[in-house]
């Protein structure tokens, strides 16, 4: 990435390992990772804590990818949560199985005889499925017992969805307002699909006992949640470094292009569709890959977590944290989840107003909405808004933030 | 010379107006061509029809030396293909830099892989094409903070970047300066020496000054074509611009 | 109180006298059998109550409701009958004429007439006799359900024998219809009952059709049909019969196939165990099923254990003996024509179903009307999602409940509900285009992300003031029934109540479109905001009157979704995206686009839930799946914007 022609290097054209943002985040992530292992050796930070953190991370990879397809790309997803839960369906079916099939052959090898596949694969139907009514082991299952089957499938099966999806709404130019609120329709779809008790997927049952790796044991859960965060750190890291990467260059340019014109893009000569059915597709796959990693944390996955409102949240986050910014998402995620944790968790103290007492496990929300309505109005860029500030960057002009016409009045305003 | 452009009996109407009729038209290469016409005349309408915009009702759109036909390709494919817009308004990536406008717009694969993951430094060509538009000390800045004449110098660098064969133009004079047509003028007549440029505008003054073969557009139909002076002193043609008597009070 | 009703009663028999209670019709009539009365048998006793029966005395079924309800007496002294109960030590006595009250006697001068149960039926019996052929129809009527409940072959002659009479047309015909029933299912005749069978099959109701299929009730039988048997039809195993259940039936019929279960095998290994092995191989080779009847068989060969029958055995088995389903009825013809006559009846029934779908459907739309026009007018004319939308038509529902709080009366509350939830839905939405909506305009992706913020709030607050559990919102009584059309088709008031609301809506959305001002403007600004802005038409004005009319309407919609629906501070979110769903699917901007959008999806949704009737959730799944297709199809949606700027 040679720049001796020019005088000054501009933004994107900067290498990677030159960009602040990308050195603070990753110094940001190693300072985390290492301070709080070292306070969890020392027991100073509880398990649970950890695993917060350890969430939170993923959130924020999950954050990462829908900056990369609304903030840079304008296509306002209200459906990539639904992703992030799919791939904590995938890897989550191995966890139980795997886990289901060694206490099965435990106890099976109690028995006189040898067990017998058969025997297993039956005893495994009756321990997972009895909670909806059938051992009857479903074809979704097929391959559950596959660790690197069902980490691809994390990843892939989201991309799938989202590569059908996007092909048949791209190719339609289904854009703006109307694209948002088919994502949602489709997210949606999925929950209720789930919410059944044949869709095969244990219903509204979900997944549970995820936190138990197979094999691990032995592990307590103290070390298993400072593997977890690490894995979810060094996860987000690459991802960001990748998400930088993209988002420079021609091909970044391009996204931002599609963002502000799409018709001006096209008629450059490139196939807008691509584009967005590549970004559409990639960020679905990121999304899937940060489930993968966060449900094991959890513990548990059901279709409550697939609902639209989940996506919502996740703009939400993006919003408040700045979209158009990789930083911003990251950080939006991060501060916006953990301060719902701490208000509804009971971890604010109640507000007395005398004839009131506000209590925040009631009214986060109400604050949170609120939040939400005023950053939308009055700071478009929100909290990335502060790095700006802090940089002495002159204020821009109102910047484009996103495709501000929906298709719909869109086409008679552009050229 | 063999006609690069060949538009024969095309028909578009939006709800039983119609905007193109029967229109037929054919732009060699080189050539610079001026469209003109008063308002509604359709000249956005065939600029939309050739790039692929809208679809034409009837009619063909036939491109090139292998006559491919326009009107079943996709926008980007026609761009690709070697034609290039110039929008009326000035239409640049104002949060972009002037270099990445022309970054992007410099001919160079499109397939998202391939602009993902090969990434040769073009700046030097980049560079050059903001030279030609007189944008090379402006090649940081944000296009957003251009004034409107350069917006529209930098607009017309992204079209030449492209290396196109055909340049649409539409109204590439409105709104700049004096000395900023004259600069214009000599950038599009610079351009049509190499390759067919057709300018759509309705300042008379801005087409005599281009010098070229000009096709009067009416009501969707060609009204005459030839020189300026020619298509002036065309009854018809003064007919639609001045007005007939009975149109006059209207 | 004891002595003054005493008191009373003896004025009372003053007043009427003994000797007038002694001598009425019944009483004479009762008289003259007074002894077969008093001490029943139920061999002696129809012609007593066929000569009571003949008497034709007007007080006649009092006194055998009372008899048969163990409240008849007989006075010792004169061997009289009265009606009454023990009250303490003495009887108040009532005139088996009239009820009246005709005196008190002491405990030890009455006995208690006390029938049993056979003679007791014969009793009922009679009485029906007398209740068909009542002067007043609603004992006729409740004779007739009585009958209909427990149809006994005994009251076909008297159900008969008072068609005649019977001047009542509807009630004649209810008569008919259960002369008919009995006669399926008790007639002698075979030639009388297909006469009724084939009546039946011109019915659709519930009664024809379980007469019909009770005498079509079937027996599974194994083995060749015995003589003269009605055979139904052959059963194959696996199509009309699960296979486990027809090895069950062979199994009671004493043909079993003795086969080995898996639990029974591996039981039989364990016991076979020698020394780490069993029949010579190595207990742990035995982990896979083909290793484990392998050593089974092994066991087999050397006969300590009964061999695995042939895997063929059970087919043969199963081929060699028919399962036959068998009528009950004897009679062929009757049961053919039973068959013919239900055929019939269902194909009927199927067409009901398919209009009382169609009804279904009619509804749902107009709910999906209701709830969608509000959006599709704000969607319309200012181009932007109000994602607070849905929780506007909560707001509605709320005013209904906190209306229906304050005004006690149902009916009353709801005629100030309705325009209440316009007004208060509509200052909120007009509040929200004030506050936020026009500090967002021509961005419709910030104002979607906005309003999802305010609905986020206005959830979470109606939350924290009415608390998370469901709020009633009773519809009046004369909403609460359902317009039945027969057994199949029904429709309740509160459905077809929504129906003319959102026909009213209808109309007047049409008409302010079409005829004021104020439409012009709305049109205006739909169809070109930047050219009805040039000619002075205020787009400010226009989005707030919109917003305000749109945002009312979601209201009223909240109060009618309510009375049917449970009102919760969630209620809302369940409409948005259908509603945006029939917006998108009818075309932006147009009333009847909204129209045809609602009773596609409507009719959409009925038609798949018909299909797969057990999961409504998965007929909401294929239905977004098909919006989803059909946009592809259609993306301006069924009734498009026109315009060039529309393509």
């Amino acid at each position: 990435m040679s720049v001796e022609s020019l005088d000054i290097a501009p933004r994107a054209r900067r290498p990677l390992a030159a960009r602040t943002d990308v050195i603070a985040m990753m110094l940001g992530l190693a300072t985390l990772t290492v301070c709080v292992t070292l306070l969890a050796q020392m027991g100073l930070v509880s398990v649970s804590f950890v695993k917060l953190l350890g969430k939170t991370l993923c959130l924020c990879l999950a954050a990462l990818a829908l900056d990369l397809v609304w903030g840079f790309t304008g296509i306002l997803s209200l459906g990539h949560f639904a992703f992030f839960g799919i791939g904590g369906y995938a890897i989550g079916m191995w966890l139980m199985w795997d886990r289901t099939e060694a206490i099965v052959a435990a106890s099976l090898a109690q028995s006189t005889l040898p067990p017998t596949p058969f025997e297993i694969r039956e005893a495994i139907g009756t321990q997972i499925f009895g909670v909806v009514g059938t051992s009857e082991i479903p074809w979704l299952w097929a391959y559950a017992g596959s660790l690197p089957l069902q980490l691809a499938f994390a990843v892939l099966v989201p991309g799938l969805i989202a590569g059908i999806f996007g092909w048949l709404a791209f190719r339609s130019r289904v854009a703006g307002v109307y694209l948002s609120i088919l994502t949602q329709a489709g997210t949606l779809a999925l929950s209720l699909w789930l919410f059944q008790n044949d869709s095969g997927l244990r219903g509204n049952n979900g997944l549970s006992g995820l936190q138990n790796i197979p094999g691990l044991t032995d592990v307590p859960q103290s070390v298993i949640s400072i593997w977890f965060l690490w894995a979810s750190a060094i996860a987000l890291a690459l991802s960001y470094l990748g998400a930088s990467w993209t988002v420079s260059g021609r091909f970044g340019s391009v996204l931002r292009g599609i963002r502000d014109n799409e018709a001006r893009v096209r008629f450059l000569g490139y196939e807008v569709e691509h584009y967005k059915l590549a970004v559409f597709t990639g960020t679905a796959m990121l999304c899937g890959l940060a489930g993968a990693l966060y449900y094991p944390q959890a513990g548990i996955v059901n279709p409550a977590e697939i609902a639209p409102i989940a996506s919502i949240y996740l703009v939400v986050w993006v919003a408040i944290g700045g979209r158009g910014r990789l930083y911003g998402a990251v950080i939006g995620a991060a501060v916006v989840s953990l301060a719902s944790s701490w208000f509804t968790g009971g971890g604010a103290p109640d507000i007395e107003l005398g004839f009131y007492t506000i209590k925040w496990t009631d009214w986060w929300l109400v604050l949170l909405g609120l939040s939400f309505v005023l950053v939308t109005l009055y700071a478009p860029k929100g909290l990335g808004g502060l790095v700006d500030i802090y940089t002495h960057k002159r204020a821009r002009r109102r910047e484009d933030l996103g495709p501000d016409q929906g298709s719909l009045r869109g086409e008679e305003e552009q050229p | 010379m063999s006609a690069l452009l060949e538009v024969s009996g095309v028909t578009k109407s939006f709800d039983g107006f119609k905007a193109i009729d029967n229109l037929s038209l054919s732009v060699n290469e080189p050539e610079l061509r001026a469209i003109i016409g008063p308002n509604g005349a359709g000249k956005t309408t065939f600029m939309d029809l050739v790039t692929g915009k809208t679809r034409p009702d009837s009619g063909t759109i036939r491109y090139g030396e292998l006559s491919r036909d326009l009107t079943a390709m996709s926008e980007a494919q026609i761009a690709r293909a070697g034609i290039g817009r110039k929008f009326q308004k000035p239409t640049v990536f104002e949060d972009q830099t002037v270099l990445e406008n022309l970054t992007m717009a410099l001919a160079a694969p499109r397939n998202p892989l391939n602009v993902l993951l090969r990434r040769p430094d073009r700046s030097a060509r980049a560079a050059a094409v903001a030279e030609e538009v007189g944008l090379e000390k402006d090649l940081n800045k944000r296009a957003g903070i251009l004034s409107h004449g350069q917006k529209q110098w930098l607009e017309i660098g992204m079209l030449l970047a492209q290396e196109p064969r055909l340049l649409l133009v539409d109204e590439p004079a409105a709104g700049m300066t004096t000395a900023e047509r004259e600069r214009t003028t000599a950038m599009l007549v610079e351009a049509a020496k190499t390759r067919a440029v057709v300018v759509i505008e309705h300042d008379m003054e801005f087409v005599r000054r281009l010098k070229c073969r000009v096709t009067v557009l009416h009501e969707g139909r060609s009204l005459a074509e030839g020189s300026l002076d020619h298509v002036c002193a065309d009854p018809r043609v003064i007919d639609v611009y001045l007005g007939r008597p009975e149109e006059a009070d209207a | 109180m004891r002595r003054l009703s005493l008191a009373l009663t003896f004025l009372l028999s003053l007043l009427c006298g003994p000797g007038f209670a002694q001598s009425g019709p019944v009483q004479t009539a009762l008289q003259a059998h007074a002894e077969q009365i008093a001490d029943p048998s139920r061999r002696t006793i129809q012609p007593v109550l066929d000569d009571l029966a003949a008497s034709g005395a007007a007080g006649m079924p009092r006194f055998l409701e009372a008899w048969a309800d163990k409240r008849a007496l007989r006075r010792d002294s004169d061997g009289l009958f009265f009606l009454g109960e023990r009250d303490g030590d003495s009887y108040p006595l009532l005139s088996v004429e009239d009820g009246s009250a005709v005196g008190t006697a002491l405990r030890d001068d009455i006995t208690e007439l006390k029938p049993n149960a056979g003679v007791r039926r014969l009793i009922a019996t009679a009485l029906v006799q007398f209740q068909l052929n009542d002067p007043d129809p609603d004992r006729r009527l409740a004779a007739l359900d009585a009958l209909t409940r427990n149809p006994t072959p005994d009251l076909l002659a008297p159900l008969r024998a008072s068609i005649e009479n019977e001047e009542n047309r509807t009630i004649r015909a209810r008569k008919e219809a259960l002369d008919r029933l009995i006669t399926i299912r008790f007639g002698t005749d075979p030639a009388r009952r297909i006469e009724a069978i084939e009546w039946m099959a011109a019915r659709i109701s519930l009664e024809a059709r379980a007469a019909l299929n009770n005498v079509l009730t079937t027996d599974t039988i194994v083995g060749p049909a015995p003589d003269g048997a009605n055979v139904a039809r052959v059963l194959t195993p696996g199509e009309d019969i699960p296979e486990a259940d027809a090895l069950a039936l062979l199994a009671e019929a004493g043909l079993e196939v003795a086969t080995v279960s898996r639990a029974a095998r591996d039981a039989a290994l364990v016991d076979a165990i020698d020394g780490g092995r069993i029949a010579g191989r190595p207990i742990a080779t035995l982990d896979t099923e083909a290793a484990r009847w392998d050593a089974y068989d092994a066991l087999a060969e050397a006969g300590t254990v009964p061999p695995r029958p042939a895997e063929t055995a059970i087919a043969e088995l199963l081929a060699a003996t028919p399962i036959l389903a068998v009528y009950d009825e004897p009679d062929p013809a009757v049961t053919a024509a039973a068959e013919t006559a239900l055929a019939e009846i269902e194909a009927r029934v199927a067409r009901a179903e398919a209009a009382d779908l169609a009804l279904d459907a009619l509804s749902l739309a107009s709910i999906y009307f209701l709830a969608a026009i509000g959006l599709a007018i704000t969607f319309g004319v200012m181009g932007v999602i109000n994602m607070a939308h849905g929780e506007f038509i909560m707001i509605g529902a709320y005013t209904g409940y906190v209306v229906q709080s304050i005004v006690p009366d149902y009916t009353l509350s709801l005629v100030v509900a309705l325009p209440l939830a316009f007004v208060v839905a509509g200052a909120a939405g007009v509040a929200l285009e004030r506050l936020v909506i026009r500090h967002l305009a021509h961005r419709p992706l910030e104002t979607l992300l906005a309003t999802f913020g305010i609905s986020i709030m206005l959830q979470q607050i109606f939350k924290n003031i009415f608390g998370t559990q469901a709020v009633p919102l009773t519809s009046p009584d004369w909403l609460a029934g359902a317009w039945v059309l027969n057994d199949v088709v029904g429709i309740s008031y509160i459905r077809i109540a929504i129906f003319v609301l959102a026909a009213i809506f209808l109309a007047v959305l049409v008409y302010i479109l079409r005829r004021t001002r104020l439409g012009l403007e709305v049109r205006a600004v739909t169809q070109n905001p930047g050219m009805a802005a040039s000619l002075g038409v205020d787009p400010d004005k226009v989005g707030m009157a919109t917003f305000a009319l749109g945002s009312g309407i979601a209201g009223v919609a909240g109060v009618a979704i309510g009375l049917f629906a449970q009102v919760t501070s969630e209620m809302g979110s369940a409409y948005i995206v259908q509603s945006f769903m029939t917006v998108v699917v009818g075309g932006v901007g147009s009333v009847f686009g909204t129209l045809a959008g609602a009773g596609m999806i409507g009719g959409l949704q009925k038609g798949i839930e018909w299909l797969n009737p057990s999961n409504t959730l998965a007929a909401q799944t294929y239905m977004i799946l098909f919006i989803i297709l059909f946009i592809q199809v259609r993306p301006r949606g069924i009734v498009p914007q026109k315009g060039r700027f529309a393509a």
